[in-house]
Parts: C-alpha cells; structure tokens; sequence
C-alpha cells in the first residue's frame, strides 16, 4: 500500500493541536466540500481531507498513525508486524495487507460490534437516447470488505443496474444493499449513482424537455416551410408558419424525454434564422430587388415605435 | 458474477416512511422532525401520527447528514445550509433551462 501523509493533506505539522487540526480541516472543508464547491477537483481533494481528518481527530488512531512514522507521500510500505498487535484493538487479527488501501487500516479502527456497510455515491453519465430508450449499466466498482476468515481486503465489484427510459440529468437511484459489507452482522451500505447526461450534437436537455436549434434561411422564415425535423423517435413533418423570426420556440408535443410514469416531456425546436456568407451573382440581385421593394423596417422601436 | 440489481427511483413518485428514512440517511428521528419543522425537509404526508416523504428528500436527508458530519453542524444550521442548498439548486436548474435555449454552439 502506498503511505498517505494527513499532516500535509490538512497542511499543519506533525505536532499540531487538536485544534489546530479542527480549525484546518474546517477551513479545507468548507473550501472543498462537494455539497458546496465546484471547483474542478474539489471532491478528490476534501475525500483527502477528510480522510486525514477522521484519522487526525481521533486520539487513539492518532497514536497509530504516529507510530507508523514519518515517510514521503505515496511511498510504497507495509505497517510493521507489531503495529496491528499494539494499535488494531479488537481487529488486530483482523488486517492482511494485501490489496488493502492505506484508509482501510484506520476506517473501522478499534470498531466492536455490528457496523452498517459504506454507502457510495457513483456518479453516471448517459446518453440521450439512453434516457429515452432506457439502458443497463454494468459498473465496475472496488470497496473494502472483510472476507470469510476476517481479513480486510478491496474486492472487485461488477453491479448490472437497469435504468427504465425516464432518467433526466440529476436523477438520483438507490441500489438498496449494493455498497460496502457490513461488520458483523450490520446491514450492507447502498449504492447510489447520480445520472447525468451526456451533452448531445443537436439536443439540449432541461428536466423531460428538449431543446434543438432550427436553421431557417431568410425565405422560410419569411414565407413559412414545412419541414422534416429529426426526433428521438425518428424524423417528423413540423409546419414552420410564415413570419417566424429568430428565437421563436416551435413545440412538439410529448416529443422530449419520457417520463418513468407515463407521458413525455416536449421538443422544441428554436428558429434560428441563417444566411448564406456568400451570395451568388443572382442571389444579390435578388435581395437587392427585396430590399428596395420591402417596407419591412426591423428596427422602428429604436425611435420608440412599435415594431 | 454479476446480477442485475433493485433499483429505487428517488423521486416524487416513490414514498418512503419516517423509519426507512432513518436508516438511510444516517439521522435520527429527532434529527429530521426538528429539520420537518424548520421547513428545510418538506413531509408528503402525515397520517395517524407517520411521516411519508417523497423520495427526493433522500438525496436532501443525507446531503443533511454529511453535512452535520463533515462540519459538525446543529440541526439548526443544518436547516439553513439546506435550504440555501434548494435555492442553489433551484438557481442551478434555471441556469440549465436558460442555457438550453440559447443557441448551441
């Protein structure tokens, strides 16, 4: 396993105070907790924090982790064959190494009795049309767990979860039993996964709806077109009226997402008026004979009248 | 092996009592009920003395529980860190609306 330096993840020295420890964790922790910042990196970064914090706090597994002494971050070590004897309490028979990580020494220190299993959050991103025709995940998790003779390891874990058609961005899923083992007897943790969706080439998701950008030239806009519009269902004839300026939102109805109990949230497709950059000999003379012959003045307000 | 597994959607259709509440989200009783009366977890339903919840309270209880951990925080502070949480979130989802209709890049 690889030694963790906790003075240097709350950035205090080795014989710091107790409260000297609360007051940099507290510090880190409100600059890096995942319910409050969105700085790239932040959950990695207070995981660590925490982690050192949970060891650092507590007296006796401060003790423990003194006395596996002072090494460089990430160097490779095994804690010597006395230390579980002086330092694991009622689990002292219980830790083997191998393919333990440096947290799971300290996370069920000195722990008696019956012990929930760990909850882990998982974040998932899905496509589009995942959430539209449903998926099922195969996830591939690692977590700690006591094994037969009671030795502490990181085994594997392979988790098939199907996602019904519905799930919008923020979705949040429970897998009852599907996190850490319990410590004997105690339940299993769960799993969480939080959905998130993929950013799409022409949809843009809010909640059940969708919103898709709809390229209009000058004279469809103008004069009204009906057009062949492409849904998650597949391709649909959509009426564009005459007169449609830029921005204007066209819905189709029950054409988003759908919802985990019925219905469908809505498509709506946005006029977004385009022309060509650059024109044809007969194009030019064209729009030229237009501009000499509208009336059309699109900017009249700018002189307080009515548009 | 894998098998494919329960899966529970943590939303407004799915109903979970005050007791499963408690085993999930890691507070007591007393710790919600005095976040229900603060306003900060709204309650579906009382009937003969239970308590229902939606399901997305979960994700709030324990974003709830973490934070009492991770900042030993009140439950009184917990109310006010959760409801200025919503607002956040509520913001966040406007934001995404917003954005969704603008044009893409």
């Amino acid at each position: 396993m690889k030694y963790t330096d906790y003075y240097s993840a709350l950035g205090v020295e080795r014989g710091a105070s107790a409260d000297e420890i609360k007051k940099a964790y507290r510090r880190l922790a409100q600059k890096y907790h995942p319910d409050v910042s969105k700085e790239p990196g932040a959950e990695k970064r207070f995981k660590e924090v925490a982690e050192a914090y949970q060891t650092l706090k507590d007296p006796e597994k401060r003790a423990a982790y003194d006395a596996l002494g002072s090494r460089p971050q990430g160097e490779e070590f095994r804690p010597p064959p006395d230390w579980t004897r002086q330092h694991g309490g009622a689990n002292s028979e219980r830790f083997s190494f191998d393919d333990a990580d440096f947290a799971d020494l300290f996370s069920r220190f000195g722990a008696r009795g019956a012990m929930p299993g760990e909850d882990f959050e998982v974040p998932v991103e899905i496509s589009i049309e995942d959430a539209f025709r449903g998926t099922t995940l195969s996830l591939s998790l690692s977590m700690p767990e006591y094994d037969a003779t009671g030795k502490l390891r990181r085994v594997p874990h392979s988790v098939k979860a199907r996602i019904a058609a519905g799930a919008v961005d923020g979705q949040r899923l429970r897998l009852p039993g599907k996190g850490g083992k319990g410590f004997q007897g105690g339940r299993d943790g769960d799993l969480y996964l939080d959905i998130s969706l993929k950013p799409h080439r022409l949809y843009r998701a809010t909640g059940h709806d969708l919103y898709l950008d709809l390229p209009l030239s000058p004279s469809e806009a103008a004069l009204g077109a009906t057009l062949e519009i492409p849904t998650l269902a597949g391709p649909v004839s959509l009426k564009v009226p005459a007169g449609t300026s830029s921005d204007r939102k066209l819905r189709l109805s029950g054409r988003g997402l759908p919802k985990p109990r019925g219905g469908a949230g809505d498509l709506f497709a946005v006029a977004r008026i385009v022309v060509p950059g650059e024109l044809s000999e007969r194009e030019r003379e064209l729009y030229g004979q237009l501009a000499e012959n509208s009336s059309f003045e699109p900017r009249r307000h700018f002189r307080g009248e009515e548009t | 092996m894998s098998i494919e597994t329960e899966v529970l959607w943590l939303d407004e259709h799915r109903v979970v009592s005050l007791r499963e509440l408690v085993e999930i989200s890691g507070l007591s009783e007393a710790e919600l009920l005095e976040l229900v009366n603060s306003g900060a977890l709204p309650v579906r339903d009382i009937a003969g003395g239970g308590y229902s919840f939606s399901a997305r309270v979960v994700t709030v209880a324990r974003t709830a529980c973490r934070l009492r951990d991770d900042f030993d925080l009140d439950t009184r502070g917990l109310g006010v860190a959760l409801k200025l949480l919503e607002r956040v979130r509520d913001l966040e989802e406007e934001i995404v609306r917003l954005r969704a209709q603008m044009p893409g890049s």
